[in-house]
């Protein structure tokens, strides 16, 4: 590939051109002649976070594996080059050809937070592709989505033409055949879409009709044809270990986000943390074993000459074999200068003495991820974490030479208190009084620091949280001051820190992310007056939100500050992920209460996903 | 050892940026496996020095960077193995030894030489209108421009940075363009520094058009060490083995 989409002046007179460029190591090129059908895979962002995501490599390896098939990339263009798109009439292109969006047969777009609807837009609109669904033909792509927020894909319904819900690598076969057979014969858009929706886990939305009550909620959600699932199932892959994982990931030129080998050890997670998403909707867990882990490892690292590697999974003190991962890993920092960057892991006396082989102890810092201020709302949260780990953790770190800490808090939590907010503070300042006990006065250096920051708790679907209300912006605000003036109080007060996030952007994902198909509208007008990038606060703009809410009637309280009752039809019911909405009222019924559920290597709770016949539920030690 | 490393820079990686190009050749040493040597301390690094940093959408035969190494094994061998990993646009040509006292790239580089051509995607074929002013801007004793600053504009006086300037007779095997181009060796380094824009304004200047850097397109030829007129390549310092 010598030929640029973009011309040199274009080129010339914005941020990182290279961006923009494709020709990267390690990507597949492929004879357009050989090739029946052409996959733009996009992560509707700027490309350095694209790249930085795992899904896109894995199933653009996957893809790529079938011979009939060729899959490119294509990220959002940023704001610079999106106005010199519009101005000039450039149509959006892939990275490896270089060639418009609207020659390619399929669009996927993995959708991972609320906040890239409108750069779905974006891509879907400078592809020279009806925005609306309804309005494309057989000449336009179809356009795919998927990804965690697919558990709720209403507000962005009449935008997609399919939804694929759950892992990619279990159905995207059956639906590339049967393209080709539409592709290849007279057989129209509509009946396309009629046999995608019976393949399992695929949910063609204009398929469904929403039929809403008087007060706005939904009274029934029906496919219009017999033969298509009333509920359409999450795909899993129960053989994980046999799953496709790329050896020759893309190395972009300018620097990624996430700039290192990643390692995928574990998918899911046992905790069940009760306002957790990903906790949920990613079960059961499943682990690869580590054996393979260490040969992924070194191919990964000869292919790509990162010198950095990273862990990735939700929980990856829960991974079984992760001390012989990490003496592995370790081994490789000594011999080849591999940089081991850790996840987030349980602090304990391991854990530390891992830590403190791969990091320079003096710049980094210890995190916990308390959650909560008191125990009691722990528990409501179901998170596994008790003051006594926190403060033991924090001794052994304070003697292992660490001094900073840091602990990470949600506030809004369903059912908290002043009390809660005020044990935040409490926290920190045990915390500093470890240290002071911990560590004689000759042997401290500078000052111990405690650094607490609080973001604002979003109610997501397939969570026990679900039927929650969220607390509104104003109340977040005094709740934040609350803590901050109980910072104030503590004895060591110097030692301590409370930073919170912007409560705007958080609101809006609490309506976009249990928002029904009424949201579309709202999201179109949003576009239509220039927001995108709406995940970036430089371009983030609250105004075009509340105008595009008005004209639209959304009402923020209905959508996110409201309690749901278990009775009502939720937008998403007829998605199942898996885990019961059985399973979900208990949970929701057990936080009330302030019981705590056992994890799945504890305790199966049932939850449903041991239909999947895999993972954690099957493990025999149980 | 310390070793010298020349490569080119085309194509369509004239777009990436030279802290990107840094990064490119840390990742392809590691995967051509060759043994590199790393700093001491928490966080070591790979001991590799650039020479002069190149502007985007140049393109050039003509770059180097310096690498201290734990092992070599033959010029061949390794230039073999890099070449085989790094992608297209960036071809390593050269690797020499240096000795012992050799200093390091960035600080001995005094010129460069460049090919300035037409631009494909312009309309305008402003070469044909530069070429006769060439005899001329040689032949006058001063050539002021409006040089910029990051904080300054002033008219500056480029001739005794401009070493040679002709009508280019020699085409090179990394760019490819019809018609005629202009040569131009100009100073270069941490002590003068002459771009070859300002050298195409002045020309467009004497010509009376409007300089627009669309319509040109520089290719780098060779990085050079040594004074006026003893002007060595990088590489020569070293041998090959």
């Amino acid at each position: 590939m010598s030929k640029l989409a973009l011309p040199e002046r274009v080129l010339m007179n914005i941020e990182k051109p290279a961006r923009y460029i494709g020709n990267e190591v390690n990507i597949v090129n492929k004879d357009l002649s050989d090739i029946d059908i052409r996959i733009a895979m996009c992560f509707p962002d700027i490309y350095e976070i694209g790249m930085s995501y795992l899904g896109i490599q894995i199933l653009y390896d996957m893809f790529n594996r079938r011979e009939d098939t060729y899959c490119e990339r294509v990220y959002s263009p940023w704001p610079d080059l999106d106005r010199v798109m519009r101005e000039e009439n450039i149509p959006l292109f892939s990275l490896e050809t270089q060639s418009p969006i609207h020659n390619f047969d399929i669009l996927a777009i993995t959708i991972q937070y609320e906040m890239c609807y409108t750069n779905i837009l974006q891509v879907i609109d400078l592809s020279n592709i009806p925005i609306w669904a309804k309005d494309r033909t057989k000449d336009d792509p179809i356009v795919i989505g998927g990804g965690p927020c697919t558990v709720n894909p209403e507000p962005i319904a009449g935008f997609f033409d399919i939804f694929y819900i759950g892992e990619g690598e279990t159905s995207y076969d059956a639906l590339l055949d049967l393209y080709k057979q539409y592709k290849f014969s007279d057989i129209t858009r509509d009946d396309f879409l009629h046999e995608a929706a019976k393949i399992p886990g695929l949910y063609v939305p204009s398929l469904y009709d929403v039929i809403y009550c008087e007060d706005g909620t939904i009274k029934q959600v029906r496919p219009i044809y017999e033969d298509i699932p009333c509920k359409i199932k999450r795909q899993v892959v129960t053989d994980f270990e046999h799953a496709p994982y790329p050896m020759k990931p893309i190395i972009p030129y300018v620097r990624a986000t996430q700039d290192r080998v990643v390692l995928e050890i574990m998918r899911g997670c046992i905790r069940g943390c009760r306002f957790c998403q990903a906790g949920m909707i990613y079960r059961p867990t499943r682990q690869k074993p580590v054996k393979m882990l260490k040969e992924y490892a070194r191919k990964m690292l000869d292919n790509t000459g990162y010198e950095e590697i990273s862990l990735s999974s939700l929980s990856s003190s829960d991974y079984e074999d992760l001390d012989t991962l990490l003496d592995y890993l370790i081994q490789l920092k000594d011999t080849d200068h591999v940089n081991v960057s850790l996840p987030s892991l349980r602090i304990d006396a391991f854990s530390l003495d891992v830590m403190s082989k791969v990091q320079d102890i003096k710049k980094s810092s210890l995190t916990f991820a308390a959650e909560a201020g008191t125990q009691r709302l722990r528990n409501v949260i179901n998170k596994g974490i008790t003051e006594e780990n926190i403060l033991q953790g924090s001794h052994d770190a304070f003697l292992g030479g660490w001094d900073k800490v840091k602990l990470y808090f949600m506030l809004g939590l369903p059912t908290e208190t002043d009390e809660d907010l005020y044990g935040i503070a409490e926290l920190a300042e045990k915390i500093s009084e470890v240290y002071f006990d911990t560590i004689p006065k000759e042997k401290r250096n500078g000052r111990v620091m405690i650094t607490a920051s609080a973001s604002y708790f979003v109610p997501k679907p397939f969570t026990p949280f679900q039927w929650a209300p969220m607390i509104l912006p104003e109340e977040f605000t005094r709740r934040a001051y609350y803590v901050k003036d109980s910072f104030m109080q503590q004895r060591n007060k110097k030692s301590l820190k409370f930073t919170y996030h912007d409560a705007g952007i958080s609101i809006l994902e609490g309506v976009l992310a249990r928002g029904d198909r009424k949201l579309s509208a709202a999201i179109y007008d949003v576009y239509q007056n220039g927001g995108i990038f709406d995940a970036w606060t430089e371009y983030f703009d609250m105004k075009r939100y509340e105008d595009a809410f008005s004209r639209n009637g959304i009402d923020v309280m209905f959508y996110a500050a409201r309690e749901r009752n278990i009775d009502e039809v939720l937008p998403w019911d007829h998605i199942d992920t898996g885990v019961t909405k059985a399973h979900l009222v208990k949970e929701w019924e057990n936080a009330k209460h302030g019981i705590i559920t056992k994890n799945c290597r504890e305790k199966c709770t049932g939850c449903g996903c041991a239909l999947y016949g895999g993972g954690v539920c099957f493990e025999t030690k149980n | 050892m310390k070793l010298r490393i020349k490569y080119t820079k085309t194509g369509v990686l004239r777009f990436i940026g030279h802290l990107d190009v840094m990064r490119l050749f840390q990742k392809a040493i590691r995967r051509a496996k060759l043994s590199v040597s790393y700093s001491k301390g928490f966080s070591p690094h790979q001991v590799i020095s650039f020479a002069a940093p190149m502007p985007l959408g140049m393109t050039s035969e003509g770059e180097y960077f310096d690498g201290e190494f734990d092992e070599i094994t033959s010029t061949d061998d390794m230039m073999h193995r890099l070449n085989e990993t790094l992608p297209d646009g960036v071809r390593v040509l050269d690797i020499v030894l240096l000795p012992e006292n050799a200093k390091p790239a960035m600080s001995v580089v005094t010129a460069s030489d460049y090919i300035i051509y037409k631009n494909d995607e312009s309309d305008m074929n402003q070469i044909d209108v530069l070429l006769p002013f060439v005899q001329s801007l040689t032949d006058q004793n001063e050539v002021f421009v409006m040089k910029k600053t990051k904080s300054t504009e002033a008219m500056a006086d480029i001739k005794p940075f401009i070493y040679d300037l002709k009508g280019c007779e020699n085409k090179s095997s990394y760019i490819d363009y019809k018609g005629n181009a202009i040569y131009m060796m100009l100073a270069s380094g941490s002590q003068d520094n002459l771009k070859p824009e300002l050298v195409v304004t002045a020309l467009c200047d004497l010509a009376g058009i409007q300089y627009n850097r669309y319509d040109y397109m520089v290719h780098r030829l060779e990085t050079y060490m040594g004074e006026k007129d003893k002007f060595r390549s990088l590489c020569e310092i070293g041998e090959q083995f």
